[in-house]
């Protein structure tokens, strides 16, 4: 069976793979959306953070045995920890600054925390293998389709869902919401603001090291993985605008998807497709397709 | 004596030991990559410094630029001079048209979108197959100026980009202090105020980036020229994050900082392994000799500490502390 010159069980495994990356550009964008929105700061650290989430399971199956489903939340338990560490220990004496500095920092903290693994690990891949029952792929009939591929959008799009109820459908999400909108006024009421951006920070971040467990048997571990990764992300978050959370996570999806088709009809153009996209939407609509002008 | 003698007197002292340089011992191909990156650091100055604009996105500009001056030296035959100026104006023309995408978002968007766009560019100049690839362009002849000045010694490549250098940091200086100067500092202090007096305050920041592409563009062309080779390191993001660091380094809105910052910066970054040499003698902690390797990490450190706690950079220190003894 064919489509335009290419095998349909071809195309679908490209578009499995662009649905896998698009859960990471989703995970990823919708953590820097939740933390640009309490905090006004850009996290460039949410690519080493990543990338720290990987690392830290390859640690801990390879010199502890540990396994990956202990680090899946492990990983992101630590990170968010150090991610708290980050923010009361830096982060929070910038906050009256301009925005560029917040850029500023994070980029700092990101060839800090690159330097420090790299001079561990050099820059070649650490491979970390599959956990057991995800090994294999299941036979649907038209394609084969990997086991743990299908682990990870499933995996992916369920925290996204999840974070999004938290944020959209609870008491906790309103405040942080109010606190988007107006932190004295919220703190006013009684509610510890500084609490709520400390904690934002630490799960922002825990969700990066979330994707990054689950990418480490699909991408090769390396001190470096994070950096091209977050400047994609970056493009995505202009894409969509951070002012929606689900408009985040379609958006991640949906460049993951359209990145896997230019895989399969024009490879040459796969890595700068998202980029192409951000023109075009900034040419026709400049504050992004979910976000509002200010 | 008054401030502007003092100033004119520390330039000209400067000046004076540039021209000196290669005659008291210095390596004029070292000082002649640092005059590049202080032409760099000064040109995104004017658009970080004066105008207010972060752009992530610099590293387009000073590596397109030098791909192009080496192409079309190489290939086409040009002279340094037309490749210098050719060169430029590739700079101009990618930063006018980064310029009229980024400008449709402020603040950390602007930044984000040039940052993109910049990577953009990177991969199509991995892939493109004139750069060379991960290899680099490779063997650029440096040719001879107006078809008459050999520039294969290094001392006549020296004096030509010395020359070149000061008068892009003087046009610099004149850019800063005209009227269309003075506008772009009203721009960064209060957009908004400078809209209500009716100055279109997108076509004056548009036009900043262009000039600071423009400059950063003769930048990578006259390394380019000097060096003979122009690598995919130019056009990497990292690049655009160095001269954030010099001119931060140096003194945000000053006029010498970025010359200092970058400076400090380039030779923190070649002769680091020394400076853990020298630091493991002196304290005896043999993790130091391991510096040299870890110069990313060093970068990383520096750039923490100058955010919080050294936001005014060296230069910015030393007038701050001038002024309060006067």
């Amino acid at each position: 069976m064919e489509i335009f010159g290419v095998s349909v069980p071809a195309m679908l495994s490209q578009l499995l793979l662009g649905l896998v990356n698009g859960s990471f550009y989703a995970i990823l964008s919708l953590g820097l959306a939740v933390i640009f929105g309490l905090l006004n700061v850009i996290n460039f650290a949410h690519g080493a953070l990543f990338m720290m989430g990987a690392i830290l399971t390859w640690m801990a199956m390879t010199y502890f045995n540990i396994s990956y489903w202990v680090m899946l939340i492990a990983s992101p338990v630590i990170v968010g920890a150090f991610g708290i560490l980050i923010e009361r220990l830096l982060l929070r004496w910038i906050y009256k600054l301009d925005h560029l500095y917040g850029l500023l920092l994070t980029l700092g903290l990101t060839l800090l925390i690159e330097g420090v693994f790299r001079s561990i690990y050099g820059v070649s891949g650490l491979a970390y293998d599959t956990p057991d029952q995800l090994v294999g792929a299941t036979n649907l009939g038209f394609m084969m389709l990997p086991n743990y591929r299908a682990w990870v959008v499933v995996a992916s799009v369920v925290v996204c869902l999840a974070t999004w109820f938290v944020i959209e459908k609870t008491r906790l999400g309103a405040y942080l919401r109010a606190g988007t909108e107006n932190p004295r006024l919220v703190e006013a009421f009684g509610i510890n603001v500084p609490l709520m951006v400390t904690l934002t920070y630490g799960f922002g971040v825990a969700l990066a090291a979330f994707a990054g467990v689950l990418a480490a048997p699909v991408i090769q571990v390396t001190p470096l993985m994070g950096q091209n990764l977050i400047i994609v992300v970056f493009a995505v978050v202009v894409i969509g605008g951070m002012g929606s959370i689900m408009g985040s996570i379609l958006t991640g999806l949906g460049l993951g998807v359209i990145e896997g088709f230019t895989k399969v009809f024009y490879p040459e153009a796969s890595s700068t497709v998202v980029f192409v996209i951000m023109v075009i939407v900034l040419l026709i609509r400049p504050a992004g397709l979910f976000g509002k002008e200010k | 004596m008054n401030k502007n003698t003092n100033n004119l007197l520390a330039y000209g002292v400067l000046l004076l030991a540039l021209v000196a340089a290669p005659f008291l011992g210095a390596y004029p191909v070292f000082v002649m990559k640092l005059m590049c990156f202080a032409l760099y650091a000064s040109a995104f100055n004017l658009l970080l410094g004066y105008t207010g604009l972060l752009s992530f996105g610099h590293a387009a500009f000073l590596g397109g630029a030098a791909y192009l001056c080496g192409h079309s030296i190489k290939v086409w035959g040009l002279n340094p001079e037309w490749a210098l100026l050719l060169g430029t104006a590739g700079g101009a023309f990618l930063g006018w048209v980064f310029g009229m995408l980024a400008i449709r978002r402020q603040g950390i968007y602007f930044s984000m979108i040039t940052l993109a766009l910049a990577q953009m560019l990177f991969f199509v100049c991995l892939q493109a197959p004139f750069t060379g690839g991960e290899d680099g362009m490779q063997g650029v002849p440096r040719g001879a100026l107006f078809g008459v000045l050999d520039l294969k010694s290094d001392l006549a490549m020296y004096y030509v980009a010395l020359a070149v250098v000061v008068l892009a940091f003087l046009l610099i200086v004149r850019i800063i202090h005209s009227p269309f100067g003075q506008v772009l500092k009203g721009i960064k202090e209060n957009e908004a105020r400078a809209i209500s007096l009716g100055y279109d305050t997108q076509r004056y920041k548009l036009l900043a980036f262009v000039l600071s592409a423009a400059l950063a563009g003769l930048a990578g062309s006259l390394k380019t020229l000097v060096l003979g080779f122009a690598t995919l390191s130019d056009v990497h993001w990292t690049s655009s994050g160095e001269v954030i660091l010099m001119t931060l380094v140096g003194g945000l809105g000053t006029l010498s900082g970025p010359l200092l910052g970058s400076a400090v910066v380039v030779v923190l970054e070649n002769k680091l392994g020394e400076i853990g040499n020298l630091l493991a003698a002196v304290s005896g902690v043999d993790w130091f000799k391991t510096l040299g390797e870890s110069v990313t990490m060093v970068t990383g450190l520096i750039f923490v500490i100058c955010v919080l706690a050294f936001r005014r950079g060296i230069m910015g220190e030393i007038l701050a502390l001038r002024n309060r003894f006067k």
